[in-house]
């Protein structure tokens, strides 16, 4: 796949299709990759990574990218693709400045849990087939593919690509693997229980906004808790509860434009399930307003924003069973 | 050198925390390790390294330094001060027990920051030493010996046996008060020592050439021409400031708690877009510049005032929390492999 892909990035630099190409740069190691803009051919054949560990969701670049000038050309996975066409449906991206070459995935791995798998030390890894051969200071390991996968991909929601201009590998389709089971976990606890829950995992955040940065739905060009003369700018918190807050806030502010794409979650460097907080909204919106999935379409109402005779009146909330 | 079985080490914990707060890294709800207040039955951590720095434990990520309250005409200032008492800060890793120096030479210059300065004379440091570096580890670069780490203490642990030997003054008289450590341990130290260091040579990023980030070369290397396209993806997040055991700026801001005005200090990051922020504006508009002010600051402002030491200890926890994987040892080298500092080659 990697080949296909620097040979397309080459062909679109070289026929004026394009003139930088968004993808994944090499590093120190096989898994540290960065996303990187390349500009010439050179750089593509020396320095371009498709692989299991393309993990980062370019499609947020694109907002600043698309307005240097010229065209670029970006890969984007079936789940880049719904942030980036929801970043269309919120007019971010210029998408006449933008040539999407769509590409199939086969979930892309967590170095983490890599890591947790006896392979501390990994210096190298091969994908052979399903399983990974794993080179560490500690001597070879061989794990299996489908156990170090990042968790969004555990859950994939859908190998559909919804927006591009050519597509590299098969389209897939839409697929239900249980995404929403751990939602239904804390749905299930007494309200004591999830609120202990949440306080111990969101306990651990060290405000790094690593999270926020790398959201492709939080695209203010300056988040009010950054701006001095908002009132509610504040870098670490007044009181315990505060984190918290900002975790839940910003989960509303995503809610109906949330894609579900997991960079929150891939990105802490606390490993909070941030995920889960966006996809109860994202259930709820299921539910109270019928199926919906950001960015799956261009041009369908979003629920949140849209008002229909048939919308579900706010008590709701409080009659689908007291405390949920 | 004193030694006591692996399975006496909640005797061992339990003795120490006696007359003092006993912090030691343990895994935490995510699995990961995080430096914690022992209490009975707490197990050390089997992970490498915490992922939050020992640096916390003196130099919090919040604290309030004082507190105001206005009666009329009257303004009472309140001292608020938290300090805590006497603590052990056990399981330190050599790259974080190296930070402390580097933190000190900022915090304990004239004039002294009372906070910290108060942390650190309360803190005792056992330092344990690594058998099992990590493919991101790179302290050796600056004459850190992660098989042989300073503190109060240094302790070496195998399956069987904590190993401990008291460094200093303070170490001895805690040594003193823990009947429970038997003479003995010299052959496993220096076994696993031996092991380590065999490791240690083999690490990936062992040998960067550090040589000319200096005065002489400060203003080439400020206006490198790659600091563009190292800083293009930056997220301008802080995850790797907030784990840097070195990182040291903070902000300090007033809350109107309804009652009072309290003033605390948090961590800030020069990633952040109003980091440093005057009433001019922003000296450092976009990320490229805050990016550079990162690096800049622990590859050549830091050890060009402070007689060559680097602002970085190597830990590595940046190249595993990096959002986007940019960090120290991808800058430096990028830096280097562009034909600057040709001197230094």
């Amino acid at each position: 796949m990697q080949e296909r892909l620097k040979q397309k990035a080459v062909e679109l630099l070289e026929n004026g299709g394009a003139d930088r190409i968004l993808g994944w740069k090499t590093g120190e190691f096989f898994y540290d990759l960065t996303p990187a803009v390349f500009t010439s051919s050179a750089e593509i054949e020396r320095e371009f990574v498709f692989s299991a560990f393309s993990g980062a969701n370019l499609s947020k670049y694109l907002i600043a990218e698309s307005r240097k000038g010229g065209k670029v050309a970006a890969f984007l996975k079936p789940c880049d693709s719904y942030s980036f066409q929801q970043l269309l449906k919120e007019h971010r991206i210029l998408r006449e400045n933008v040539y999407i070459v769509g590409v199939q995935c086969a979930g892309m791995c967590d170095m983490e849990k890599l890591r947790a798998r006896d392979c501390d030390g990994v210096t190298a890894v091969r994908e052979n087939g399903e399983k990974l051969v794993a080179e560490t200071l500690y001597g070879e390991r061989i794990v299996d593919r489908k156990d170090v996968l990042l968790e969004r991909c555990t859950v994939c929601k859908s190998k559909k690509i919804v927006a591009f201009d050519e597509l590299i590998g098969e389209q897939g389709e839409e697929q239900d693997l249980g995404r929403f089971a751990e939602v239904e976990r804390l749905e299930a606890m007494t309200p004591e229980e999830r609120y202990a829950f949440w306080r111990g995992e969101l306990s651990r955040c060290i405000r790094c906004n690593a999270c926020r940065n790398v959201c492709p739905a939080c695209s203010c060009e300056t988040c009010i808790f950054d701006n001095a003369n908002s009132g509610f700018r504040n870098k670490a918190a007044a009181d315990a509860f505060e984190e918290n807050l900002f975790h839940i806030i910003r989960a509303f502010h995503v809610a109906g434009r949330c894609t579900d794409c997991g960079e929150c979650s891939r990105v802490c460097p606390q490993h909070i399930p941030l995920h889960l907080l966006n996809r109860k909204f994202i259930k709820d919106i299921n539910t109270f307003y019928g199926p919906y999935q950001a960015g799956a379409e261009l041009d369908s109402p979003s629920p949140l924003t849209d008002y229909t005779t048939a919308d579900c009146e706010p008590s709701a909330v409080l009659t689908r069973g007291g405390n949920s | 050198m004193k030694q006591i079985p692996v399975s006496k080490l909640n005797e061992l914990f339990t003795a120490i925390s006696g007359e003092r707060t006993l912090y030691i890294p343990a895994d935490d709800g995510s699995g990961q390790a995080r430096f914690t207040k022992w209490h009975d039955g707490l197990e050390l951590t089997k992970k490498g390294n915490t992922v939050r720095s020992a640096k916390d434990l003196f130099f919090p990520q919040i604290e309030n330094l004082a507190a105001f309250r206005v009666t009329g005409k009257e303004i009472a200032v309140l001292e608020s001060r938290e300090t805590g008492g006497p603590f052990v800060l056990f399981g330190v890793r050599a790259c974080d027990c190296r930070s402390f120096e580097i933190l000190d030479r900022v915090f304990l210059s004239d004039p002294a920051d009372t906070y910290y300065q108060d942390r650190r004379e309360n803190g005792l440091i056992v330092t344990l030493a690594c058998s099992r570096p990590a493919e991101t580890c790179f302290c050796g670069n600056f004459e850190i010996d992660a098989a042989n780490p300073g503190g109060d203490v240094t302790c070496w642990m195998d399956a069987e046996r904590l190993c401990w030997r008291a460094n200093t003054e303070r170490g001895e008289a805690l040594t003193a008060t823990l009947p429970m450590l038997e003479d003995g341990g010299e052959d496993a130290v220096e076994a696993q020592q031996a092991q380590t260091r065999a490791i240690l040579e083999r690490l990936p990023l062992r040998a960067l050439d550090l040589a000319g980030f200096d005065r002489e070369h400060m203003l080439e290397i400020f206006n490198s021409e790659r600091w563009a396209d190292l800083s293009e993806s930056c997220l301008g997040c802080g995850a790797c400031t907030f784990v840097c055991p070195t990182c040291q700026c903070y902000d300090i801001q007033e809350f109107h708690t309804g009652k009072e005005i309290r003033r605390f200090r948090c961590w800030d990051s020069c990633m952040y877009s109003d980091f440093t922020q005057m009433s001019a504006g922003q000296p450092r508009p976009t990320q490229k510049e805050r990016f550079r002010q990162r690096f800049m600051h622990k590859l050549v402002y830091f050890p060009n005032n402070n007689e060559g030491v680097f602002g970085c200890v190597g830990c590595g926890r940046c190249l595993q929390r990096c959002p986007i994987h940019m960090n120290i040892v991808k800058v430096a080298k990028a830096l280097k492999s562009n034909g600057v500092m040709s001197i230094g080659k």
